[in-house]
């Protein structure tokens, strides 16, 4: 190393871009282009159907099919996602958890197809349940089977599939969901010694063995846009996994202890207004995860500066792409040495996080680990009250963010002059082609060795065999998603998580002007009440297989916080379900909550039902991230509100359904 | 919503018609005075449904977390499945704050929306102090009237567990494994003894087994201190384990309420005179306190008043409504 600290150039990390939507076909046209503009790995978006195990054809993923991602029915279709990409030189990372070995097990059987030995597969499975739970609401099963499946799927990849990162523990979406720093942290790393725990209880790992599992262990990690905090967070999670791993598993192997992370940045913190100004935060964020040497990440994918708008389009993407290129190949960063060790602010800032963090780590662990603080739903509390305590900084002006609260005022983007051209809009012919695809395979295929394989599947379920070579058998039968997840839901059923919201205390607005406005708005409700004589009553619904429920929770609380008697029911239900519990509990009101893009295949259908039970004339109003476009239609169906991301200020919406409940009453 | 016939509405009620249950559920709720005219009339209109001598109101109580919508979403479906019919009334607390209430318990629990036999209303506390609803009694006569089996579910271990026991037919208290402080009550004779018990979330056979046999001594120390086998002392009160979310243990729980039901049978409109004798009582004092009480002439007196009027066909709204009017009277003529 020479004098001024400059050194042989880094390798720059892993380049990739989530990324996959419609069909199989189109998104191995998209990855074969992303590759040649130099993007260094593949990182697939599966569509909402495929990560919670429906088939096309199932009536619960209607609207849904190739919205967020690919659909992945069968081998067929995973042929198709890779075809001219060979196995052997790819780096794939999947974002997957609930169907992760199915996923897996479909990989594997492709690689053998083109004759890849899986010994030699590189990548990645999300494979985090804990997360999904929490956060991001694509579980299946209840936690048991669902830790068995982890296991499984880490046992066999470490003897099989040895290159493979079995498991990404994700930080990611806890901090979408609201997690403080520290929190973000402390659950990860409890989540991560609840998966060692589980595996070490599995007995199928030898003792003198157990490193190269820990070896194994990968974090798909968040930053944002207080980036020195954030690279503090970097440096205390390679602190906290080098004591963890030290003191709790034993693992004397310094490389099997190391932090090995990738990362997205924050999508959360994108705004609507003023979109542009994303990139400039895009770019801030992934400094925080490039400028430690000693704790940079091992992979990058960065959102697209449109992403609250709706889904970016391959510019977008490539955009953020050349980002990290110019930061990687552009810029001397890759030239020198840790640039903070012996920073005052950054160690002390490091240490007062990794000891907040490590303290609530022993909280979680006394209260019995991090499955049964996910049952008791303790983490998700704590999660529900920290983002609405992030929330109310942004409504009333604590927290800037440039263009929302604070310089609103700018001259018209020339990037978003034509609003409608500026996203990606999925051909709405994808689902229909896509079932009938799926029909032509269940007529072509070996319908004996199909029910062969189920049932191999549904034996190995019930003992405590590894899922994941029946599993591979049944990708090679040609078994669907939808079957192999109803086949073990047959045995293990399916669980519905906390929502954290009930328990959730949320501190009074204190005092001044945002104190008036809740008065206001409470004494509005009482009024309201004498007047009609019961407290109006508002459902929130989550129709579609969307699980990002923060926004439908942050309305909830906010909504009984003034005063409504709210129901909620939690994620992913059915229109069929939501006009079921209007007219069961007689609401006043009805809002709803998708973020996946299928809004307008919902959303009618719920008014529609409505009407058909009779209560055509309660409210509708609905929320999510939904172009201009689509909500000016939907307004004309007779929607009475719709909410985007840009309206972050929430007494303003609930000042709106107070309107509409009057109106309604004052009508009858 | 319009206005409707009460009697048509009764009938549609008693014909288990969604949309008429709820617009009654909804009527139950209205706290405007001219509700209370209507509401009593439904009331007096549902009180011979059919349905409504022949069922069985299930109280299920218990402190919080212990999984009780999961346990009664996972039992109301077992129910359908022997082809009875199921209403369950779901309490919540209000914010003492704003008023307002989150009504999670949908949340937990997962039905068939096209089930024309099921049927869930959430209702909150609104700062009652009794722990069950302001409407909560009515609901469920509404709902007993229309469903063969009907579930009202709130939390708490103490006031509202003492109320519920003037509204259902048998009492069933949820605890979990190590919760040691309901044994303290129970052996202290602070908490009444519960017609059912029922160990949930006994997913671990060991946990669950030291569990029901903490309960079995709990219960023999209650006894030996002289507690009552609940209200019935010819009943002994079952200790049941089950897993709500494995779904084990429901089958021997709906046994045990049937069994229950049916040693009620000769004693059931007496205990459920009772329960509205305590309702009427509950609903006068709420609305007019101790003075109100005593210018009435006291309990012990506005007990036998009740049990006498409300065994010759008055309803405990009516009656309610007929004290009040006398107290007032009363009042009228004190200096």
């Amino acid at each position: 190393m020479a004098e001024d600290g400059k050194q042989e150039r880094d390798r720059p990390w892993i380049m990739r871009t989530y990324s996959g939507h419609s069909t199989a076909a189109a998104s191995n046209a998209l990855y074969r282009t992303n590759l040649a503009k130099g993007q260094t790995g593949l990182s697939v978006a599966f569509d909402l159907p495929t990560q919670t195990g429906y088939d096309a054809d199932d009536p619960l993923a209607r609207g849904e099919v190739g919205k967020v991602g690919v659909p992945v029915s069968h081998i067929g279709d995973m042929r198709a996602l890779f075809d001219g990409l060979p196995l052997d030189q790819m780096n794939t990372s999947m974002t997957i958890n609930a169907t992760a070995v199915w996923l897996l097990s479909l990989y594997v059987a492709v690689a053998e197809e083109q004759g890849v030995d899986p010994s030699v597969l590189r990548g990645t499975t999300q494979n985090d349940i804990i997360k999904e739970y929490l956060s991001r609401g694509t579980h299946i099963f209840p936690p048991a089977p669902s830790m068995r499946l982890i296991t499984d799927l880490i046992t066999y990849t470490v003897d099989e599939v040895p290159k493979w990162n079995p498991i990404n523990i994700c930080s990611y979406h806890l901090q979408e969901a609201g997690a403080t720093p520290t929190q973000e942290l402390a659950y990860a790393l409890v989540t991560a010694i609840g998966v060692l725990d589980a595996v070490k209880a599995t007995g199928r790992v030898p003792e003198s063995e157990f490193g190269t599992v820990v070896g194994r262990m990968s974090f798909f990690v968040n930053a944002g846009i207080r980036f020195v905090e954030e690279l503090c967070k970097m440096r205390a999670f390679v602190e906290l996994w080098d004591r963890v791993t030290r003191e709790r598993y034993g693992v004397t192997d310094p490389k099997q202890r190391r932090f090995r992370y990738g990362v997205q940045v924050n999508s959360l913190g994108l705004t609507e207004q003023q979109p542009e100004n994303n990139v400039i935060r895009i770019v801030l964020e992934m400094l925080a995860v490039t400028l430690s040497k000693d704790a940079r990440a091992r992979a990058i994918q960065l959102p697209a500066w449109n992403e609250a708008l709706g889904l970016p389009r391959p510019w977008d993407q490539q955009w953020s792409l050349r980002a990290q290129q110019i930061l990687a190949y552009e810029s001397d960063l890759l030239e020198y040495a840790d640039l903070f060790k012996g920073s005052e602010v950054v160690e002390a800032n490091t240490q007062r996080l990794v000891d907040s963090a490590w303290a609530e780590v022993q909280e979680v662990l006394k209260r019995g680990g991090a499955v049964e603080a996910v049952e008791n739903g303790y983490i998700k509390q704590r999660l529900v009250e920290s983002n609405a305590a992030r929330l109310r900084a942004i409504e009333n002006g604590d927290q800037v963010v440039v263009g929302v609260n604070k310089y609103v005022e700018g001259a018209p983007s020339p990037l978003t002059e034509n609003l409608d051209d500026a996203i990606l809009t999925v051909d709405p012919e994808v689902d229909a082609n896509q079932r009938e695809a799926l029909g032509h395979w269940k007529l072509e295929r070996d319908g004996a060795a199909v029910a062969k394989a189920l049932a191999e599947l549904q034996r190995v379920a019930n003992t405590d065999e590894n899922m994941m070579i029946a599993s591979i058998a049944a990708a090679h039968a040609g078994v669907t998603t939808g079957e192999w997840a109803n086949t073990l839901r047959q045995v293990w059923g399916e669980y519905r998580a906390p929502t954290g919201v009930a328990g959730a205390t949320v501190k009074a607005s204190g005092s001044g002007a945002s104190a008036e406005v809740i008065d206001r708005l409470r004494a509005r409700l009482s009024d309201l009440e004498t007047r009609m004589g019961r407290r109006a009553k508002l459902l929130v619904g989550k129709p579609g297989l969307d699980g990002h429920s923060n926004g439908a929770e942050q309305i909830a609380i906010k909504a009984r916080d003034v005063g409504f008697d709210v129901v909620y029911e939690g994620i992913r239900v059915s229109p069929e379900q939501i006009v079921a519990s209007a007219l069961e509990e007689g609401v006043h009101l009805i809002g709803l909550s998708i973020l996946s893009g299928s809004h307008l295949a919902l959303v009618p259908e719920v008014a529609e039902r409505l009407r058909a039970a009779g209560l055509g004339d309660v409210p509708l109003v609905v929320g999510g991230i939904i172009p201009d476009a689509d909500a000016e239609r939907l307004r004309r169906e007779g929607i009475a509100a719709v909410y985007t991301p840009k309206d972050f200020e929430l007494d303003n919406i609930m000042s709106d359904l107070i309107d509409l409940v009057d109106r309604q009453h004052a009508a009858e | 919503m319009p206005p409707s016939d009460l009697s048509d509405d009764a009938r549609l009620v008693m014909s288990a018609d969604k949309a008429a249950v709820s617009r009654a559920l909804n009527l139950v709720e209205d706290r405007r005075s001219d509700a209370h005219a209507r509401v009593t009339g439904l009331l007096a209109a549902l009180k011979d449904a059919p349905k409504a001598a022949a069922g069985h109101r299930v109280g299920l109580t218990g402190p919080p977390g212990v999984g009780k919508s999961t346990l009664t979403s996972t039992l109301a479906r077992s129910v359908r499945r022997r082809d009875r019919t199921v209403g369950v009334v779901a309490v919540d607390p209000s914010s003492i704050r704003s008023g307002g209430s989150l009504l999670g318990d949908r949340a937990r629990m997962s039905f068939d929306p096209s089930d024309a036999g099921l049927f869930v209303r959430s209702l909150a506390t609104a700062g009652e102090v009794g722990g069950l609803a302001y409407a909560a009694n009515s609901a469920v006569r509404v709902l007993a009237a229309a469903y063969d089996i009907v579930v009202i579910e709130t939390t708490g271990v103490g006031q509202s567990e003492i109320d519920i026991v003037h509204v259902a037919d048998t009492v069933v208290l949820v605890i979990q494994p190590g919760s040691g402080d309901v044994l303290q009550f129970l052996k202290a004779g602070i908490m009444e003894i519960p017609d059912i018990l029922v160990v949930n979330k006994a997913d671990h056979d060991e946990l669950a087994q030291r569990a029901v046999a903490d309960l079995r001594g709990a219960l023999r120390t209650a006894h030996a201190a002289g507690a009552g086998g609940g209200r019935d002392a010819d009943w002994e009160t079952p200790i049941i384990a089950t897993s709500a979310t494995k779904g084990t243990g429901i089958d021997a729980l709906i046994d045990a309420l049937d069994a229950h039901r049916q040693h009620l049978d000769a004693t059931l409109p007496a205990r459920r005179r009772q329960g509205e004798v305590q309702w009427t009582l509950d609903l006068f004092s709420r609305k007019h306190g101790e003075h109100g009480l005593a210018t009435l002439g006291g309990v012990a007196r506005l007990k036998a008043r009740a049990e006498r009027d409300l065994a010759g066909g008055d309803t405990p709204l009516g009656l309610c409504e007929h004290l009040s009017r006398e107290y007032v009277s009363a009042l009228g003529k004190t200096p």
